[in-house]
């Protein structure tokens, strides 16, 4: 089995692709489809929170039942994409992601330390050599993966409460409510740095990077030492 | 996913020192400074923080809520929504398509089994005999807002005045939203102490709160203190109202039963 990331070559299932573009394949279909899917659910997720949630938008949608509706849907079938991208044998390459994404290396951490103390700016600073993701990437992920999780469990609790204590439906309410927030901010900014990072972005829109952006970006997965 | 000492370890592997990478030297394998330990589970650390935090957040966030938010009774210990953005404490419902406005020549009718109908204007249900309140409004999903101030006309005594004839038992309402509907016992407006509010935080009912004229209902859940109020009917026996039809209970005490104090009429 290959350990560095696939090279496009003429065997890629794009007749158009010339045998060595210097091009990898950074996500397959899977992994997009699950993106994408997620980016769709998180869209109508927020957007009818905002709905339920803020006056203003209240005056012009109103229709509570039925946003309600549309969120709660939208809210349980949050895990189902990720869930079918990693079973069976199509998820292989998410399935590795994911263990990239939650094994943290030394350069990872020196990458956020110098993140924090400034030094990864200075002049001469010799540049951790990070993996497929960087430690940014790797926090966004499983911190969206943990605050799903929790909207999921604090979403059904307020659906179904009737079983549970009012203070629970309340501390419920509390962390349902703040945690979309921070998951706002959180997509926001994952959105800003998609935008501000173009290839980044056309990694997940066409599934592919260059060499030269991976031997800048992730140089240890270039390398395929990087799991 | 790959083979190899290092991914093979990884299940099994927890914080601490390595033996992964002792492994890999002793056996010669190349390795640099720099990315060798690829076993630190930081990203499923995070996930169960979140988790954690969540949960914690569930079981106490209303307890730590009001210990900054200040002293409440024990009963309703949970000032959460008041702090968030927007609402001014209230998330306020509406289910359609946006605030109801009131018609003009606003006429709050009384009707059913009474002996005479009644239609009042804000100003007529501001001469009648007012009551003061000072009492928590509950959402059955757990928000709340703390010392809501109401005024307005007892129900029990809307209901005298219509003449409400002995075999009514029930009211019923309904909002000029054109969908929403409620109903209380007499027994339970007596017990609650409901009224035909005009007056809400300190001021008139807006129109996003209900105004002019909503129900309040004491110790119940928001769901029944019905909005853009239009129409009573003294009835024989209640029909379950707009959210009861859509899963809310019908039992609507906030503490599952009315007060001890119940009785003021």
């Amino acid at each position: 089995m290959s350990t560095s990331p696939t090279e496009i070559s003429s065997t890629d299932q794009s007749p158009l692709t010339p045998a060595r573009t210097g091009h990898l394949v950074r996500f397959d279909r899977v992994g997009r489809a699950v993106h994408w899917v997620n980016a769709l659910l998180f869209i109508v997720l927020i957007a009818t929170g905002a709905a339920l949630y803020f006056t203003p938008l209240i005056a012009l949608v109103g229709r509570r039942r039925l946003i309600e509706q549309i969120h709660l849907y939208s809210g349980l079938a949050l895990p189902l994409p990720l869930l079918a991208g990693l079973a069976g044998n199509w998820g292989r390459a998410l399935r590795r992601d994911a263990g990239r994404i939650n094994r943290w290396s030394e350069a990872d951490l020196a990458w956020l330390r110098g993140l924090i103390d400034g030094s990864l700016d200075e002049p001469g600073a010799r540049a951790p050599r990070l993996g497929k993701f960087n430690p940014g990437q790797k926090l966004n992920a499983a911190f969206v993966v943990g605050a799903g999780l929790v909207m999921l469990g604090t979403g059904a609790l307020l659906r179904w409460y009737q079983p549970f204590p009012l203070a629970w439906r309340s501390g419920a309410t509390f962390v349902h409510n703040w945690l979309a927030v921070l998951i706002f901010v959180t997509v926001t900014g994952h959105i800003g740095f998609a935008l501000s990072h173009p290839e980044a972005l056309r990694g997940m829109l066409t599934g592919r990077v260059s060499r030269a952006w991976a031997a800048r970006h992730a140089p240890a997965w270039l390398e395929g030492r990087d799991d | 996913m790959q083979s190899g000492p290092v991914k093979q370890a990884d299940p099994q592997v927890e914080p601490g020192p390595a033996p992964v990478d002792e492994r890999a030297l002793a056996s010669g394998t190349p390795t640099t400074a720099t990315n060798e330990r690829w076993s630190r589970p930081i990203g499923r650390r995070t996930v169960l923080t979140v988790l954690g935090l969540g949960a914690l957040g569930t079981l106490f966030g209303s307890s730590v809520q009001s210990g900054i938010t200040g002293a409440l009774d024990a009963v309703h210990a949970q000032g959460v929504a008041s702090l968030l953005p927007g609402g001014g404490g209230f998330t306020i419902y509406t289910v359609t398509g946006g605030y109801p406005a009131a018609p003009v020549d606003y006429r709050l009718q009384v009707g059913g089994l009474v002996q005479k109908p009644l239609a009042l204007s804000v100003s007529d249900l501001r001469h009648l005999p007012a009551t003061y309140l000072t009492s928590d409004f509950q959402c059955v999903t757990g928000w709340f807002v703390p010392n809501v101030h109401w005024v307005g006309v007892r129900l029990v005594d809307l209901a005298a005045h219509a003449g409400a004839l002995p075999q009514a038992t029930a009211f019923e309402f309904r909002s000029f939203d054109g969908i929403y509907t409620e109903s209380l016992t007499l027994a339970q407006a007596r017990q609650s102490g409901a009224i035909v509010a005009y007056s809400m935080l300190g001021a008139p009912v807006t129109r996003e709160h209900g105004g002019p004229v909503r129900l309040f209902v004491p110790d119940m859940f928001g769901y029944k203190s019905i909005k853009w109020l239009e129409r009573i009917d003294l009835v024989t026996r209640p029909t379950p109202g707009y959210w009861e039809q859509n899963g809310y209970p019908i039992n609507a005490w906030i503490s599952g039963h009315p007060p001890a104090r119940a009785v003021r009429a």
